[in-house]
């Protein structure tokens, strides 16, 4: 028996929805961050609650790369798919590297699932899977036999074939069993049967791959040296939710989330309402515009308001968030975006409503653009959107993706006692007080809510007269109001980090991406730049007002490329602000780009460039 | 009493100037809102006003209290965020026909089911003034209008049998032009706990004059409007010589000397009376004013209130550290 050490190893899990695939890999995923690795995951699951069992519509999936090093994405392609049927196979091979291992699960390649997955003949024994190594075996069948002992159903013991394939896997990777023991006691500690049973199956998994001789080898996936500290594993949608408890704790406000159920944002409203504790109301609205209007309501009174959606749930705001700008009233509206347009692709994500965040609303409407880079960044964004929407008064769209807000990777546990939220608080003691007087510095006006003595007024839709605030619709006030809400929007570039890049001004080629490229496309820069290519590149999360030094930066490349997953709707901004030929590379598939594609795409470019010169 | 400020109708006049039409029936509601707010609200800066979009939303700009003139039917989604985080604000939404009923017909019905602590008021002058005059949600059916030259092809909608099949919890109606009933019911309104719902018979005077005034003008009130009283038969018309008796699930009319007379219940905990009597309309029924329904359920702000409670109790108060602690783990050197 010998242990190979790898740097870094990808696997995916796949199966039918239903077979606890998602469970599975988030066990496996928890396991290996425990164990001091680099982990980033990339779940996908159909939109649909049971797709036909045994299809590959039906199949669910997870995705994760486990590392010694640091590491930017779930990975390209995998060298271990766990297959629990006939479709997982069908659906996953083709990521599956040359000579990868495959783990197949007899008893989802029936007769009727070979046929419902597409295949005419059995793939485990047609040769079509020459290229790879294959070991198959009833699972399904091994669990039942382990666990027969019990008195339980057999539907139930059935159910236990992720925790025996865990076990297998966990004996793969040569490691403990024991966390995941502790786990499954503390999770089920309030159904003892089920905790036996699990324990059971993973043990008994672990010792088939002990005991047959199928396994030549297993490897070994070291902890990221350099890297102690607290950690925890955190998904995108875990991390804003975190960020905005903390955020309204530190603005001394409390936090009051108006939400309307939608794929893939809905649990940021699930999470914040096991957090009533904090002082945190989440109230599940009637529809999109009701959730921003109450979010809009808690602002006014006080509170941090925030409302969360996705792509359509986005257009049902907009007339709320538009009252926000017109009132100047801090509102953060949390957008998880999902491939569109229309109902798109509800589980499958994309970068394609920036355009729509920059522009979607009637009037010259300007607001604050960011995006969160990668899950954990996810809780920094949510305290960056606060700050600015309650320092600013406005309201601010944080885009997230499916991506992002389903992905999950480590995250070093910041101290509270260290996040520093600096508001700057209008002053509310000027006499006379006027609704619209604007703060010299930031250009906002006060936020006196209702219950302040003294200083009652009215605010509205209607265009204001500036200072007063009353209706107005003097043509010269509304030019110079418009003015007014612009410039305090552009004025944020002032209060913002600067634009960090990576490479130098030397280089010649600049790559921009934003949002959740940013693992994907670090990966594939950091990979080219070490094989000798001179390329820099500028990750943004600032997409409205840019950061101060961007012209400058981007001044200093004669080229830019653009990486999105849309139909070019950054680099036309870019286009437009700083009016050069920025190309890009788009990819509208649902899916992450691929680090190896971004490298090729590079590239080429960079030859074609010097066919050109 | 001490220190509390004692206030008139004039401390709740802004210096807004009024811009709805002369003889338009919203003077006479501010003017008496102005009034009750002097009587029973606790200062000026407890009250909010939050309206949606029409003749009667500019109804905030003319008080001195807060006010939030907001969009187009969504004042009750506004006020539920205003509320449940301040349950402290004396809150009232401002609306009309046209944005209560169709394009904030959804939130509406959903503000009442919540039994939130705010106050609707409805003023229903069954057509859209500030957009120049087309049939409304409750124009009757065959109403001719800008939109509609040959009749209203939609069935009238009656808003209080609306809010009574949401089961509101305080219902009334009154008109603009009887100043002291609407005090009454204005300020029942103002001192019930939970959602209530005023419709206010409004006159548009521009674009749909007099529609009310076969049943609450001065001269056939008396003969067609039912004054609804507390305990008290539902006897109306001259001499009061007409009863309302029950008839299957509604109502007929009977002599009220033949009659064995219903009583009027508001506190009956079933909705189906209330929206069988919002359900009469003139020709065939009188038109019932006053308080229709005026039952007790925790509010929303109450129920949130509680759960918050039972949520420190069982899981501590929060705890950022120990927040974000959560599952983490030492990573190994």
């Amino acid at each position: 028996m010998t242990l190979i050490q790898l740097e870094r190893e990808v696997i995916c899990f796949a199966g039918d929805s239903g077979d606890g695939i998602q469970l599975l890999g988030a066990r496996f995923s928890h396991h290996a961050a425990t164990l001091g690795n680099d982990v980033m995951t990339l779940p996908d699951y159909p939109a649909e609650i049971r797709a036909p069992a045994g299809t590959t519509s039906g199949v669910s999936a997870f995705q994760l790369q486990f590392s010694s090093t640091d590491i930017y994405t779930a990975g390209d392609e995998f060298s271990v798919l766990i297959a629990m049927n006939a479709a997982a196979l069908k659906s996953k091979i083709t990521d599956l590297v040359p000579g990868g291992l495959i783990l197949a699960d007899e008893e989802g390649f029936s007769k009727k699932n070979i046929a419902q997955a597409g295949y005419s003949d059995n793939p485990l024994d047609d040769g079509s899977l020459a290229d790879h190594r294959i070991i198959v075996d009833n699972f399904t069948r091994l669990t039942v036999q382990s666990l027969q002992e019990l008195n339980l159903p057999s539907k139930q013991i059935k159910r236990c074939k992720n925790f025996f394939v865990l076990g297998i896997v966990l004996w793969i990777y040569n490691r403990p069993l024991a966390p995941t023991v502790k786990w499954l006691q503390e999770q089920f500690s309030d159904h003892h049967q089920v905790m036996e049973a699990n324990i059971l199956a993973l043990n008994a998994g672990f010792n088939y791959a002990e005991t047959t001789e199928i396994f030549g080898e297993s490897f070994s996936v070291e902890a990221v040296p350099e890297k102690s500290g607290l950690y925890r594993t955190i998904s995108g949608n875990e991390a804003l939710s975190l960020g905005f408890i903390c955020a309204a704790e530190k603005l001394q406000r409390p936090l009051f989330l108006g939400s309307y159920p939608i794929t893939p944002a809905s649990d940021i409203l699930h999470t914040l309402s096991n957090y009533q504790n904090f002082g945190v109301k989440t109230f599940q609205a009637e529809d999109e515009i009701a959730a921003a209007c109450a979010a809009l309501g808690a602002s006014y009174a006080g509170a941090l308001g925030i409302t969360s959606t996705s792509g359509p749930g986005l257009c049902l705001k907009t007339e709320a968030l538009n009252l926000a700008v017109m009132t100047e009233l801090p509102l953060v509206v949390i957008n998880v975006q999902r491939g569109g347009p229309s109902t798109g692709l509800p589980t499958k994500t994309e970068q394609s409503d920036l355009m729509f965040a920059m522009y979607g609303r009637n009037g010259d409407s300007p607001l604050p653009v960011l995006a969160a880079a990668s899950p954990a960044d996810c809780f920094h964004m949510a305290l960056e959107a606060s700050r600015i929407a309650t320092t600013f008064m406005t309201p601010v769209i944080l885009l997230s993706d499916g991506y992002l807000a389903n992905g999950s990777e480590s995250w070093l546990v910041p101290d509270p006692e260290e996040i520093t939220l600096e508001v700057v608080k209008p002053n509310q003691d000027i006499e006379p007080f006027y609704p619209y007087q604007r703060d010299p510095v930031t250009r906002s006006r006060p936020w006196v809510t209702p219950g302040t003595k003294g200083k009652m007024h009215r605010i509205g839709g209607l265009e204001k007269q500036s200072v007063t605030g009353e209706p107005s619709h003097d043509p010269d006030n509304h030019q110079r109001m418009t003015q007014e809400r612009a410039e305090k929007i552009a004025g944020i570039s002032a209060f913002i980090p600067e634009q960090p890049f990576t490479g130098s001004t030397d280089d010649h080629l600049l790559i921009l991406s934003w949002g959740s490229t940013h693992g994907a496309v670090t990966a594939a820069v950091k990979q080219l730049r070490e094989q000798g290519m001179a390329i820099a590149h500028a990750h943004l999360r600032y997409l409205n007002p840019f950061p101060v030094n961007l012209a400058t930066i981007i001044a200093g490349f004669e080229h830019v490329l653009v990486f999105e997953l849309n139909d070019q709707q950054l680099v036309k901004l870019i286009q437009a602000e700083f009016a050069i030929q920025a190309q890009s590379i788009t990819q509208v598939t649902g899916l992450p780009f691929k680090v190896r594609d971004i490298v090729k795409s590079v590239i080429d470019y960079s030859e074609e460039l010097n066919d050109g010169h | 009493m001490m220190g509390i400020e004692v206030l008139n109708r004039k401390d709740f006049v802004s210096a807004t100037q009024i811009k709805w039409c002369r003889g338009c029936g919203d003077f006479n509601v501010l003017k008496t809102m102005q009034a009750v707010l002097a009587k029973t609200g606790r200062t000026r800066e407890n009250s909010v006003f939050i309206s949606g979009i029409g003749c009667s939303s500019r109804f905030p700009y003319y008080l001195n209290t807060y006010g939030f003139h907001t969009i187009h039917g969504r004042a009750p989604a506004i006020a539920t965020g205003v509320k449940a985080v301040n349950p402290d604000l004396d809150v009232w939404v401002i609306t009309g026909d046209g944005d209560a009923l169709s394009i904030g017909g959804n939130h509406f019905i959903h503000a009442i089911r919540r039994n939130q602590d705010i106050k609707i008021l409805l003023f229903n002058n069954a057509v859209y003034g500030l957009t120049k005059g087309q049939f409304s949600p409750t124009s009757s059916q065959g109403a001719v209008s800008k939109s509609s030259p040959l009749g209203s092809p939609d069935r009238a909608l009656r808003p209080l049998a609306l809010a009574a099949s949401a089961d509101a919890t305080f219902i009334a109606r009154t008109s603009d032009n009887d100043p002291v009933h609407m005090a009454m019911v204005l300020e029942a309104a103002a001192n019930h706990q939970g959602t209530a719902v005023v419709e206010i018979l409004q006159n548009c005077v521009i674009f749909n004059d007099q529609v009310h005034e076969p049943y609450n003008g001065p001269k056939s009130r008396d003969e067609h409007l039912l004054y609804l009283k507390h305990d008290k038969p539902l006897l109306f018309g001259k001499d009061q010589s007409n009863a309302l008796v029950s008839d299957g699930f509604g109502f007929k009319v009977a002599k009220a000397n033949d009659a064995c007379c219903l009583v009027h219940r508001p506190t009956e905990e079933s909705a189906a009376y209330a929206f069988a009597l919002a359900s009469l309309s003139y020709p065939e029924f009188p038109v019932p004013v006053g308080i229709f329904r005026q039952i007790h359920r925790p509010t929303f702000d109450h129920v949130l209130t509680e759960q918050q409670s039972v949520a420190v109790q069982k899981n501590g108060p929060g705890d950022l550290k120990a927040l974000l602690q959560k599952n983490s783990y030492q990573r190994l050197i």
